[in-house]
């Protein structure tokens, strides 16, 4: 069982399985998703890293022909049958790979979750936004030009406000679906960066491509290959001294 | 795929054999210019350390280039760290072989036995322990690296018995101290040099394992844990 070993456990994935008409995406998977950490999902295209990713806050219930199996519980509950698809959502908030902001204002961006989760005074709703944006690293840019269209702000600054557009919402957990993978360096590092700070308040599951930045911002470290976990364990073991001659192939860059 | 990687480390994986091979030279000299006491010998094996000090220089860059331009993980990581640390070993075990040399040098035209034959066993048992962790390098041989580390009690024992007979040879005769101190020396660096060739078995032994030869069975030690933290 590639469970590993945290004190305390913000996810518990058991014999998790995905179908998507006849094809199995995910096999069986059992992981236990430390609280408080960054969680590194890596492996190649397809492997099912990101289905796992979107199992994790029912995204995958929107997907025709899929089936799932198995126990996926948050903070002991299972989301698959003890939670409300929206609250879920709003504790387990997402980042997309490419930045997607509404076409509205940086204020509106962050300020449309607490909205329609019925926040309404405007005093609120200010010091939510200003929180959020403080949080995501994006505040100081911004703050002078808050009702200006989000989209005419750079790549990197549009991520973080998506980042700050999760943390509205104060959830628990943030899904990251590559999200540094259209940014340029500089802007990747803030976003890394701010990982390493969220991690005090939030859990972190990132899908990355990037070995070296699975390296750099992830506690714990899974690696997937063909839908299943082949290993899971602290990313320091996994990048020192894989168990698995398939994690050593593949960190390596010798698979295939 | 990662052909350029492969070759890389291929390369340098030849390399440190080279190196590894002219350090052993040096030491196989070194040991018969001590044994003839032979100028040459020794000039040559003093000369020489020049050389393997530049080696040493382009084979460390080597490695931090890979560091830089191909950032390696896993056993690449373990196999260029592991290179690079064996790589300070190596010039370490020259750098005493041209000490010893030096030595002879002083000690060229005194009369037979002036050096006591138990330096000589003691000398082949360094020089084997050098062959026998390269040998584990090229092998990644587990088993043989152990040994090395094994070995390394018996060449300390012996520097133990040695200086003690030292100690007693100047008791006994006080004009001796001059030629004691010498060979106190020569046996004080060939006991460096049976560390050094540990050290290069205990790289290997990470290079295999991904843990420190060190590590594997590490001693209770709270002042150690109390300095560097606690063992991983």
């Amino acid at each position: 069982m590639q469970t590993g070993s945290d004190r305390k456990v913000k996810i518990a994935v058991r014999g998790l399985d995905l179908f998507y008409g006849d094809f199995q995406a995910l096999k069986s998977i059992d992981m236990d998703v430390a609280a408080n950490k960054v969680t590194a999902l890596i492996g190649p295209s397809g492997c099912g890293k990101s289905t796992f990713l979107k199992t994790l806050n029912r995204m995958n219930d929107l997907v025709e022909n899929v089936r799932i199996t198995g126990s996926v519980q948050l903070d002991g509950e299972e989301i698959y049958k003890d939670v409300d698809v929206v609250d879920l959502r709003k504790r387990v908030g997402m980042v997309f790979q490419k930045p997607n902001p509404f076409p509205m204002s940086i204020y509106e961006n962050v300020a449309y979750g607490p909205k329609i989760h019925g926040i309404r005074k405007k005093a609120d709703l200010d010091e939510i936004v200003e929180h959020s944006l403080r949080a995501a690293a994006l505040w100081d840019e911004v703050c002078d030009r808050l009702h200006k269209s989000a989209l005419g702000i750079s790549g990197g600054q549009q991520q973080r406000l998506c980042i700050a557009r999760t943390l509205a919402t104060e959830p628990e957990v943030l899904l990251m679906d590559e999200p540094t993978s259209a940014l340029d360096p500089i802007s990747t590092l803030k976003i890394e960066d701010l990982c390493e700070s969220l991690k005090q308040d939030y859990t972190i599951l990132i899908v990355t491509h990037n070995m070296q930045q699975a390296g750099r911002i992830s506690d714990k470290t899974a690696f997937f290959l063909l839908g299943d976990l082949v290993e899971f364990g602290s990313t320091e073991q996994i990048f020192n001294k894989p168990k698995e001659m398939k994690t050593e192939r593949y960190i390596t860059g010798r698979f295939g | 795929m990662r052909n350029l990687l492969d070759r890389e480390l291929q390369q340098l994986n030849g390399e440190i054999l080279r190196m590894g091979g002219l350090v052993e030279e040096s030491v196989e000299q070194t040991i018969i210019a001590l044994r003839e006491l032979d100028a040459n010998l020794a000039q040559s094996v003093i000369a020489k350390d020049d050389l393997i000090d530049s080696m040493e220089s382009r084979i460390e860059k080597h490695c931090l280039n890979l560091f830089a331009l191909q950032q390696p993980l896993a056993g690449d990581l373990r196999l260029i760290g592991a290179s690079l640390k064996m790589l300070t070993d190596l010039e370490r075990i020259a750098d005493h072989a041209s000490d010893i040399a030096e030595l002879s040098l002083r000690l060229v035209g005194s009369p037979a036995g002036t050096v006591p034959a138990d330096v000589f066993v003691m000398a082949d048992k360094t020089r084997k322990m050098l062959r026998s962790s390269l040998d584990a390098f090229i092998h990644q041989d587990l088993e043989a690296a152990r040994q090395v580390c094994d070995d390394d009690d018996e060449v300390d024992d012996l520097f133990n018995s040695l200086i003690l007979d030292r100690v007693n040879a100047i008791k006994a005769d006080p004009r001796k101290v001059e030629v004691s101190i010498d060979i106190m020396f020569i046996v004080k660096y060939l006991e460096r040099m049976g560390d050094h060739a540990t050290n290069i078995a205990e790289w290997v032994t990470y290079n295999v394992t991904g843990q420190h030869g060190h590590m594997q069975h590490p001693e209770q030690h709270p002042e150690r844990d109390r300095l560097i933290g606690e063992p991983d």
